[in-house]
């Protein structure tokens, strides 16, 4: 009886989430040529990106609880610390709970990028890649490309310029940009495939010579577009973490290659 | 060819007065002693217990090292955003070394090795590092203790060169992260420390960029076009408006000698440091070694430090500002420091003689409406008018330096009289505020001030009464009437600071 209490809750709990999330689809992202901050081996900052789709909203708390319900190796406690660091789900109440730190529509934060590459794999889809990531962000609500418009630029400086630690608001709740596509600012930063591929040094002013650059070895030095502090500041930020670190202002959606269904 | 005796003369003194001269005792300290730089700063490895860093906020200092060793210092700073007062009723969110804008003052001796702990808290946004001038090696530190929100990074140096240092993040994107007050001071001291002296204090210039005006209410978020443009609209001492004035002003004796390690964090501004009513005895400039004596202003450059040192004679408040004076008066570059004790007269006499000097204002004309009313007043025959026209002419003499011909003040400095709410509220008040002075904070037109009016003892009662008459019915300030009695009444109901008896 107690056991069947039980799993009558659990059950519960999962069409619970069920019922009240709205199911994240993908996006589809027509594919172009446009200008990276960071260049590509060899120079050239004129990116191109192919046709892709992309979650319309982060990956919420409820659907990742929902993912470490049936991949009980990816539960707090119990995940290899090779992949995560002791802060991992640190805010959920506990294994397979969200408790009142964490709600069921707020993005989920705390995962490492081995947990969100993990979570994206279980949904047949992958993290994005830093170009699909920067092509979608350059979009205002109206504009594919906004990142010339002091406007762009201004809003997402002032959501940085917010203290961390008050509570996330739930995914959705600001107007989705040019794609469809939520909170690509203003809620979280955000795990990208290649997030150490571009290794802007944690010194900003440092020099190095041409093979010691990477992609972009010198933040100011070769970085494009040097007055677009505010991808500068996400390369930044994804420049600082290693793939086990797990931050409270770090989340993580997926994407999918064009044409590749679930 | 023959030179005239006289032009030969002539030339040789011209010589003489080339040759070196002997260093007299009055040219100070021209010599310049090599100590070595960091060739001369590694005094082996740490001895004794590794000691943990006093760490202190603005305007505190550390006390100094008393120790004739080279230790091992470990330092833990934590990196906390902010959102905190930057001027009244304006809130700006800060990144922080230590909770404070500047960032924690450290203190250390030539030769100690310092294993430095930075701690990013975890509600923090951004990943940060430090980047300390006064290490030796690649980016001074930034590389090795780059660290995300909910993590610290360790890192060891040897602190080579004695000198007072600036510290700063150096974190993509440097300019942003040291806007936002990621900076502070490390003091070096050389073997033997610095010399004694009666007070110390740290004062940090940095300048900000927000999107509203200067004073407009609210949390303003950073101005990235504003800082590029290098337009800034706060210049402050510390952090915050009111970070060094009225209570929080820093505070000394007559007689004490008083050191100031001043840094400029920028991020782009270059400060002309002064103190109003004081010479400093010495500069050690760039925060180096050696000083010059007898200074009034000195530079202090974005990412660098002076040390100043000045012994105070005579009692009152002295101004702390940067001389590229609209900062001071227009962007908050202000901070105050209060001398208490006696009168040194002989030093600083105060007013003794305050005769209207009126430059090209004055006209016979004028004075004698002032005569005019004085006669009238002897004979009881004033009229308003008549007080009006002479009350302009002391005004223009003695109030309109500071509240302005227009009667309009100036912002933030010195409130209006032109249709001033505080001033037609209450009369009697005003004639108690030119008498008896005023100081503190108190709101005139909505708009909040906090300086020192020193009470104008030289007047006498016609004057004030004709002084107040005149500005109660000018620039919109209408009617009201004061005459010498009310001025005699309240100077002898009301008692007059120290020093200001009349």
């Amino acid at each position: 009886m107690r056991k069947l209490a039980y799993t009558v809750a659990v059950g519960i709990l999962i069409s619970g989430c069920a019922q009240y999330s709205q199911a994240n689809e993908f996006v589809h992202i027509p594919g172009g040529e446009f200008r990276s901050v960071i260049p590509e081996a060899g120079g050239d900052n004129l990116v191109a990106v192919g046709d892709f789709l992309v979650q319309e909203a982060p990956v919420t708390n409820g659907e990742f609880l929902q993912f470490v319900l049936h991949n009980p190796n990816w539960q707090r406690g119990t995940a290899v610390s090779l992949f995560v660091d002791d802060q991992y789900l640190f805010s959920w109440a506990g294994p397979i709970s969200l408790g009142p730190q964490a709600g069921a529509q707020q993005p989920v934060t705390q995962v490492s990028w081995f947990a969100a590459n993990a979570y994206c794999e279980s949904q047949n889809a992958r993290l994005p890649s830093w170009y699909e990531w920067e092509y979608v962000a350059a979009a205002d609500d109206s504009e594919a490309d906004a990142r010339e418009r002091p406007e762009w630029r201004q809003n997402i400086l002032s959501w940085y310029s917010r203290t961390g630690g008050e509570a996330l608001a739930d995914v959705r709740s600001s107007p989705a940009n040019y794609y469809q596509v939520f909170d690509i600012h203003g809620l979280v930063w955000e795990w990208v495939d290649d997030f150490n591929a571009f290794l802007v040094s944690g010194d900003n002013r440092e020099q190095g010579g041409a093979d010691q650059l990477q992609f972009c070895g010198a933040g100011a030095i070769t970085m494009e577009e040097k007055e677009n502090y505010a991808v500068l500041m996400r390369v930044a930020m994804l420049s600082a973490l290693e793939a086990r670190y797990t931050t409270r202002n770090v989340g993580f959606r997926c994407a999918r290659q064009s044409g590749l269904m679930q | 060819m023959r030179w005239p005796t006289t032009v030969v003369i002539a030339l040789a003194i011209a010589l003489a007065a080339c040759q070196p001269q002997p260093v007299g005792s009055a040219s100070g300290n021209t010599q310049q002693i090599d100590t070595g730089g960091s060739a001369a700063g590694d005094f082996g490895p740490p001895q004794g217990d590794p000691i943990q860093a006093v760490l202190t906020t603005a305007p505190n200092v550390p006390p100094p090292i008393d120790r004739d060793y080279p230790a091992k210092v470990i330092v833990d700073m934590e990196v906390r955003e902010l959102d905190l007062e930057i001027s009244e009723g304006v809130t700006y969110t800060f990144w922080t070394f230590g909770g404070s804008v500047p960032g924690s003052f450290m203190r250390i001796r030539q030769g100690d090795t310092v294993e430095f702990h930075l701690k990013n808290h975890p509600d923090s946004k951004m990943p940060h590092n430090i980047d300390l001038h006064a290490v030796t090696g690649p980016g001074g530190g930034a590389t090795s203790s780059f660290t995300a929100p909910g993590r610290e990074a360790v890192f060891s140096f040897k602190a080579l060169n004695a000198g007072l240092y600036v510290y700063h993040c150096a974190t993509a994107p440097v300019g942003m992260h040291v806007a936002n007050g990621m900076y502070g001071l490390i003091l070096v001291e050389p073997p033997g420390g610095l010399p004694p002296v009666d007070k110390e204090f740290y004062v940090m210039q940095g300048e900000f960029y927000t999107v509203g005006k200067y004073r407009e209410k609210g949390h303003q978020p950073f101005d990235m076009q504003k800082a590029i443009e290098e337009n800034a609209t706060y210049v402050l001492f510390n952090g915050s408006e009111g970070a060094m004035v009225g209570e929080k002003a820093i505070k000394a004796d007559v007689g004490d000698t008083v050191r100031l390690f001043v840094g400029n964090g920028g991020p782009n501004l270059v400060s002309s440091f002064h103190v109003i009513g004081e010479i400093f005895d010495k500069v050690y400039y760039e925060g180096g070694t050696h000083y010059q004596e007898n200074v009034q202003t000195t530079l202090v450059p974005a990412g660098g430090s002076a040390m100043t040192e000045f012994k105070v004679e005579v009692p009152g408040t002295f101004i702390l500002v940067d001389h590229s004076i609209f900062r001071a008066f227009n962007k908050g570059a202000l901070g105050m420091l209060k001398v208490d004790g006696e009168d040194n007269l002989s030093v600083y006499s105060g007013k003794e003689v305050d005769n209207v000097y009126l430059g090209d204002k004055v006209v016979a004309e004028n004075l004698s409406l002032v005569s005019d009313v004085t006669q009238a007043d002897m004979s009881g025959t004033a009229t308003k008018q008549q007080r009006i026209d002479a009350g302009r002419v002391l005004y223009n003499g003695t109030c309109s330096v500071c509240h302005q011909q227009n009667g309009e003040g100036l912002a933030g400095v010195f409130p209006p009289l032109a249709a001033s709410d505080y001033l037609m509220a209450d009369s009697r008040r005003s004639i108690e505020i030119v008498l008896n002075g005023m100081s503190g904070p108190v709101t005139v037109n909505g708009a909040p001030f906090n300086s020192v009016m020193p009470p104008m003892s030289q007047l006498n009662d016609d004057e004030i009464a004709n002084i107040l008459t005149f500005v109660l019915n000018s620039w919109g300030n209408e009617d009201g009437e004061i005459g010498p009695d009310d001025v005699a009444e309240v100077r002898a109901a009301t008692e007059r600071p120290k020093g200001a008896a009349h």
